[in-house]
């Protein structure tokens, strides 16, 4: 399943966001962010402490659902006298979240979280970007590995110069795609597709903001 | 009247360049003392983009100066801070003001420069600039319309003869070929034996190709490169010399291995010829010249 890969805000970022706000309500959500441990329930109780030792006053928290679904009835019904008296919320979930309660509870948010990447969970607790839905997908010509995103230079042709011990050379902890994808087409004998010349890629497929409106809706 | 780099790699003359970095700001003195102490003792000058991703004077404005100043410069151009239309644009400039020779990289990332929230572009890679040199040489620009006024270039590439692993290396040296690359700069080799492996598969392409030399200024520095700088592998044996050499003599021990290398390459046909990184220390590549017992 593809998760949005959040990391904390540094606390003194926070603090300046929450300059003139006295009386917040935190907003969690049990989906990604309860996954990678930046906005489940125990990191929404940490921040009603943190909150409250810079002087804040916590009107009240939840932990969502899915806070990129529009919020049920419920859920705004139960919360409506809390969030009312707030004058602002604080939101533990990735971007789409916030974007989607700032929206239906009509108030100023706060982000507490960076929304980093879309991410796939590899190993337990580990999450790669494997795909930035780029509009013109080449993995039939690489294996299913996606150079646009495990490439750092999103380098289409092959690798750059910088391929150390397989890895790449802005982390040693980052697989270099190439080689990645070099393996993976040798062991199929395709590695004359990865011969082929790649001609400078189209980046506005679908121009920013992406729409799309699905056949008779 | 000195003959173009062309020229000199069509000769099959022993090819000799160097690189100059231009300033970071715009006091251009020791730049222009290198280029004069340089021009003419190397076939070739070549004006480094940004090198590791740091903010410069342009390379463009260096090889201009270059130019003006009655050297061959070859320019560097790198993918990471252009998009397609602004590299066109400069190629277009370059063509228009004398620079003749374009040497196409990817570039470094971003994050290992001075400018690291920076926004990295890559919008073309190193073998579709060469591809992009090509097509604008036919009077086109890369959208397919026509030009007022073409360009010429001799296009080159790198290689990193010690990238590991070195199998997806060559199909990316390969393809640079297919794309038109004429000559080819190696990332600095010093195990020489294991470079002549790599010019036996090589050399059948048919482009020109360079051995990348950089000057070893200290024993620490070589264990640096080995450690930090991906394709550069210095050998225990060179390491050991330079940490033998007397307090205050690594360099002259450094320009003594520089120059018996590019020696032993030009006296056993190795490469086409050699390109000399003396980072930071231009005003040596002379003795280094003097060292190897080659002039032009
Ligand atoms: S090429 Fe990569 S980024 Fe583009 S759609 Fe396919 S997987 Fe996603
Ligand atoms: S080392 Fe590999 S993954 Fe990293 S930028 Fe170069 S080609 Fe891409």
């Amino acid at each position: 399943m593809i998760r949005s890969i959040t990391q904390p805000k540094l606390d003194t970022a926070l603090e300046s966001l929450l300059e003139g706000y006295t009386r917040l309500f935190v907003v969690g959500c049990g989906t990604c962010v309860t996954l990678t441990q930046t906005g489940g329930a125990p990191q929404v109780a940490a921040m009603r402490e943190r909150l409250l030792s810079w002087g804040k006053m916590v009107t009240g928290s939840t932990v969502v659902p899915v806070a990129c679904d529009e919020l049920s009835h419920e859920i705004l019904e139960e919360h409506q006298g809390a969030v009312a008296s707030a004058e602002a919320l604080v939101i533990m979930t990735c971007a789409f979240g916030v974007q989607t309660i700032a929206g239906q509870f009509g108030k100023m948010v706060v982000p507490a979280l960076d929304t980093l990447f879309i991410g796939k969970e590899s190993a337990a607790g580990t999450f790669l970007e494997v795909c930035v839905q780029c509009g013109q997908c080449i993995l039939g010509e690489t294996g299913g590995i996606c150079p646009v995103t495990s490439c750092h230079k999103g380098l289409v042709n092959g690798p750059c110069g910088g391929t150390k011990a397989g890895k790449c050379e802005i982390d040693p902890n980052k697989d270099c795609a190439w080689t990645l994808i070099y393996n993976r087409l040798k062991s199929f004998d395709k590695l004359d597709l990865m011969r082929r010349y790649q001609p400078p890629r189209h980046h506005n497929v679908e121009p920013k903001p992406g729409r799309f409106q699905a056949p008779g809706t | 009247m000195a003959r173009t780099f062309k020229e000199v790699l069509e000769s099959g003359d022993f090819v000799i360049t160097a690189e100059a970095a231009p300033p970071k700001g715009t006091n251009l003195g020791h730049f222009r003392q290198h280029v004069a102490l340089l021009k003419d003792k190397v076939h070739a000058l070549n004006v480094t983009d940004h090198q590791s991703s740091v903010m410069r004077y342009p390379s463009l404005g260096g090889a201009i100066m270059i130019k003006e100043m009655g050297g061959e410069p070859i320019l560097q151009m790198t993918c990471r801070d252009r998009n397609r239309l602004a590299l066109q644009a400069d190629l277009l400039f370059a063509h228009s003001r004398g620079v003749a020779n374009v040497l196409c990289l990817t570039g470094d990332s971003i994050v290992v420069g001075d400018h690291k929230t920076a926004k990295s572009v890559f919008d073309l890679d190193s073998s579709q600039l060469v591809r992009t040199i090509r097509t604008l040489e036919k009077g086109y620009d890369l959208a397919g319309n026509q030009l007022d006024g073409g360009v010429k270039f001799c296009a080159g590439a790198i290689v990193t003869p010690e990238a590991d692993p070195i199998e997806p290396q060559l199909i990316k040296f390969e393809k640079k070929i297919e794309a038109g690359a004429e000559f080819i700069q190696t990332q600095a080799v010093y195990d020489l034996d294991h470079f002549a492996e790599f010019m036996a598969y090589a050399r059948p392409f048919g482009a020109k190709i360079m051995a990348g030399i950089i000057l070893l200024t200290s024993a620490a520095m070589a264990r640096f490169m080995n450690k930090n700088v991906p394709g550069i592998k210095v050998p225990q044996d060179l390491i050991d010399e330079m940490a033998a050499a007397p307090k205050g003599k690594a360099l002259e021990a450094g320009i003594a291995i520089a120059g018996r290398m590019i020696r032993r390459i030009k006296d056993e046909k190795l490469a086409d010829g050699v390109h000399i990184m003396a980072i930071g220390k231009e005003d040596k590549v002379p003795d280094i010249l003097d060292a190897a017992g080659v002039k032009l």
